[in-house]
């Protein structure tokens, strides 16, 4: 048995190979469910009931599936060119931070809401593109690793969020009220300032967040910048081969610069919709925002999808219908683990099906010469 | 010392003993390639043999199968009349076959005498400590034997690349091997090293081991083997006698046909000053000098090669003046104009058209499509791009016309780069350079790695080049190539420029001299 590179990536493969790898992900999983004495359809059945069928199921599961888009998107547009920000997490922090300042500030003052909301959307690009040029600055200027830079600040940002709530000072912090005497928690938005959703009438009602419209738009504008515009084909050069690109002169530095701040600007815009769309406030609770790990499993979304705009959009309505499920069924017949083990066996299976996109396995003998003759 | 071995029976009987290395009916399938297509092969004990092709013969996968690297998907090995079968390097090495590969195989943080006992799984190689002092002398006295000059303490990359040669052929000495394989060993070496190395290689082959040496220049071959065995297309086509075989006839196996010699004649007007080099200094990647106060001049319509051992500031003069590393002292003015120094778009923009070395690496970005490749100066431009939007139609038609126009053998514009041979990714480098109407050409090695085809389709472009008033500056370490194109020829040697004669007036000679860091004769 030997294995070739292929000469020819054929079209089909790179739509079979995804589907093929997700059915062995599937059966793999299906193994593990029959080792711990579940009966693995039924399961399935549970999901799927969880994540799309029951009544608000849907709108559970675009809660969760919108930061991942986000997210997603920002390791997209930042892997594309090679650029490794494992920052998002933090970038998502300081855009909700910024975000619900601008919320908080703007709506208090009686701004109208549509202005109110733009402010939000432009504070939280704002600081998730301000903490993600942190790691891009040393990068440019002086080749630092972004990997370790960018996954350290996540911690410092997780700091930064909580102090801003805990701190008696702050201007984040609630301190009117009998429930903030008791434990720290942040001011609620005004009203002006929340998020419309437009709710569709099937299945009790479905409702669809702002931000999982503009994660849609903003999905549509990474992938015309790349495929379509000066900028994505240096972008695309620089990713490819950094000496190339100094070759045909164009801006290295520039471009970490801008690409970094894109990525940041997109997760920030996450923390943005988070606080806007869905909690109202800032979550500084260290089991709240802090352990959904959106950040990092924006990773995983954006790997699945190639790093492909518009795929990580599906890939994080898939996700977050499965951790929606998760949430959801975990209990005594439905460990809270099993929806990460099923998602660690999705991904393993997805990139090792990507070998088969690359490489052909041949089953085959050597013979001797005078066969061969 | 003989090294063959005695024990075989059919020498005992009388019979002409079996030759040292046979390999019979050798296939070996790559996806797209037969790269060995039923090969014969042999060679005696105490023969220096020449295996002549041009790239892509199959020399290289030949050799890669003796050497235990690859498995033939076809075909039988024997070692003095035993069929072997090598699962793996170390069982070649254990037959005691060694190769001298075109990239050395060291470690350059490891002293002379520790990379020649790197690996060797017998005596001194396989003790826990090492005893330095014996294994130096040991390496001492096979370097004093074989005229192989190198210090056994001297850390390798603190070698040039002619002495890190040599320890790899005492490596081969060291574990006393009876076969010795040498890709292309002349390459990295002045004319004068090269001499040495052939008197090395015979007096190994008249202590009866097997010298297999491998090039594509005829001379050299001519020069040192006792048998030649040529290979085309992936086959055998001939072994001869070196002595019975003349270059014309080694050419013609070679290449299938009789190469056309003669030069077309030339009309030569040099026209205006291109480019003025003075006392241009630049850093190399290890931070001391590459480039010592290099000046030079190139005009308008003329071909200036630089010649030049490897590693003695050529490939760093280029990008100096490609604007890919700054210039760290002296002026480098293209058509009157200076260069913002270290900016490659300025020297774009001043007219400089630049081939690197580096095709894979700098000259195109592998992964990106064809169409890609070759917008990848000229995107900026009106012809491909609206402010800041792409024309991604006009790129494609672009492409598809300068891929009939260089006939560029691809599978269509959307296809990566990287699955370009050697020559087809030359030519779309040179068409993107030629698209972008230069006053300057810098062609840093343009030819090396290619085949006999393409490159007099490379010599010939750079001639139009030079037809059509272009400055050619043509860096090259193949002195037949730069005799071939160059109208004056510079010699670079550790940073500088020793030496300037015209074509009329070069002499092989005296340019190796110079290469090696011998004085300017006339200057005396």
């Amino acid at each position: 048995m030997r294995i070739e590179r292929r000469l020819r990536q054929p079209r089909w493969l790179i739509v079979a190979v995804p589907a093929g790898s997700l059915v062995f992900a599937f059966f793999a999983a299906g193994l593990v469910l029959y080792a711990t004495g579940h009966n693995a359809l039924s399961s399935y059945r549970q999901i799927i009931d969880a994540a799309f069928l029951n009544s608000g199921a849907l709108g559970q599961t675009l809660t969760q599936a919108t930061p991942l888009a986000f997210t997603g998107l920002a390791a997209a547009a930042a892997f594309r060119m090679r650029l490794f920000n494992i920052g998002a997490e933090g970038q998502l922090f300081m855009g909700a931070i910024t975000a619900d300042a601008a919320g908080l500030y703007l709506g208090g003052h009686g701004w109208p809401t549509a202005l109110v909301i733009f402010a939000m959307v432009i504070a939280g690009c704002a600081g998730g593109a301000a903490w993600a040029l942190i790691p891009g600055a040393l990068r440019a200027f002086f080749k630092t690793n972004e990997i370790i830079t960018s996954l350290m600040l996540n911690y410092v940002a997780a700091y930064v969020l909580t102090y801003l709530v805990f701190n008696t000072e702050s201007y984040w912090r609630q301190t009117k009220g009998f429930n903030a005497s008791v434990f720290p928690t942040s001011k609620t938005l005004p009203n002006d300032a929340l998020w419309p959703s437009a709710m569709i009438h099937v299945r009790g009602g479905i409702a669809l967040p702002l931000g999982a419209g503009i994660a849609v738009l903003v999905a549509f504008l990474l992938w015309f910048l790349f495929t379509r515009t000066r900028f994505g084909f240096e972008a695309q050069v620089l990713g490819d081969s950094p000496r190339a690109a100094q070759y045909a002169g164009m801006r290295t530095r520039r471009k970490i610069l801008a690409v970094m701040g894109i990525s940041g600007a997109v997760a920030g815009l996450g923390g943005a919709s988070q606080v806007g769309d869905f909690a109202h406030m800032l979550d500084a609770d260290p089991n709240g925002l802090q352990k959904q790990y959106y950040g990092y499993t924006g990773i995983v979304v954006a790997a699945l999808a190639r790093y492909n705009p518009l795929a990580v959009v599906v890939v994080a309505f898939l996700i977050g219908a499965l951790q929606n499920a998760g949430n959801t069924l975990q209990g005594a017949d439905f460990p809270s683990g099993l929806v990460g083990v099923m998602q660690g066996i999705i991904l393993f299976s997805a990139l090792g099906g990507e070998l088969l996109v690359r490489y052909r396995v041949r089953v085959g003998r050597t013979m001797p010469a005078t066969e061969a003759a | 010392m003989t090294v063959q071995s005695e024990k075989d029976r059919r020498g005992a009987d009388g019979a002409p003993p079996p030759p040292a290395v046979e390999m019979r009916g050798i296939v070996k399938r790559f996806p797209g390639v037969l790269a060995n297509d039923r090969v014969d092969f042999e060679a005696a004990a105490g023969e220096v043999h020449a295996l002549l092709g041009e790239n892509g013969a199959g020399k290289s996968t030949l050799s890669n199968i003796l050497t235990g690297l690859y498995r033939p998907d076809a075909g039988e090995i024997f070692i003095d009349g035993e069929p072997v079968q090598f699962h793996s390097p170390r069982d070649a090495l254990d037959a005691r076959i060694f190769m001298v590969h075109q990239h050395f195989r060291l470690v350059e943080t490891f002293t002379v005498a520790e990379n020649v006992v790197l690996g060797d799984h017998r005596g001194e190689g396989r003790t826990f400590r090492l005893r330095h002092r014996a294994i130096e002398q040991r390496v001492a006295e096979l370097s004093k034997r074989y005229g192989l000059a190198v210090d056994p303490r001297a850390r390798v990359w603190q070698l040039s690349l002619g002495e890190q040669q040599r320890v790899e052929i005492l490596k081969a000495l060291y574990r006393e091997a009876r076969i010795l394989i040498l890709d292309e060993p002349t390459a990295v070496l002045t004319p004068q090293e090269a001499d040495v190395l052939f008197e090395t290689l015979r007096e190994m082959a008249v202590e009866g081991r097997t010298v297999v040496f491998i090039s594509h220049k005829l001379h050299e071959v001519k020069a040192v083997a006792d048998r030649v065995t040529v290979l085309r297309g992936g086959r055998s086509v001939a072994t001869v006698s070196a002595a019975d075989a003349t270059l014309r006839s080694l050419a013609s196996l070679m290449v299938g046909r009789e190469l056309d010699s003669v030069q077309p004649a030339r009309a030569r007007t040099a026209g205006e000053l291109v480019l003025e080099l003075t006392d241009v200094w630049s850093d190399g990647d290890r931070g001391d000098s590459a480039v010592r106060g290099a000046s030079l001049v190139v005009h308008g319509g003329e071909i200036v090669a630089v010649a030049g051992v490897a590693g003695n500031g050529q490939r760093e003069l280029a990008e100096t003046v490609a604007g890919m590393r700054r210039a760290t002292r002296g002026e480098i003015l293209v058509c009157g104009k200076a260069i913002r120094a270290g900016d490659p778009r300025s020297a774009i923009a001043a007219g400089v058209a630049y081939v690197p070395e580096d095709r894979l690496g700098t000259g195109v970005a592998p992964s990106l499509s064809i169409a890609s490749n070759l917008a990848l100066k000229g995107y900026r431009e009106r012809s491909s791009s609206h402010g800041p939007l792409l024309r991604i139609g006009r790129i494609r038609e672009r492409a598809v016309e300068l891929i009939q126009r260089y006939s560029i053998a691809a599978p269509g514009p959307g296809a990566p780069a990287r699955l370009l041979s050697g020559g087809n990714l030359q030519k779309v480098v040179l068409a993107r350079e030629f698209s972008g109407k230069p006053r300057l050409l810098i062609a840093a090695s343009p030819t090396r790695g290619l085949d006999v085809g393409a490159i007099e389709t490379v010599h010939a472009y750079l001639r139009e080049a030079a037809a059509d008033g272009v400055g050619v500056l043509l860096i090259s370490e193949d002195l037949d190539e730069i005799l071939l194109l160059a109208d004056r020829v510079a010699v670079m040697y550790e940073g500088a420029i020793v030496g300037e004669t015209s074509r009329e007036e070069a002499d092989v000679e005296e340019i190796g001299l110079l290469m090696a860091g011998g004085q300017d004769p006339r200057a005396d």
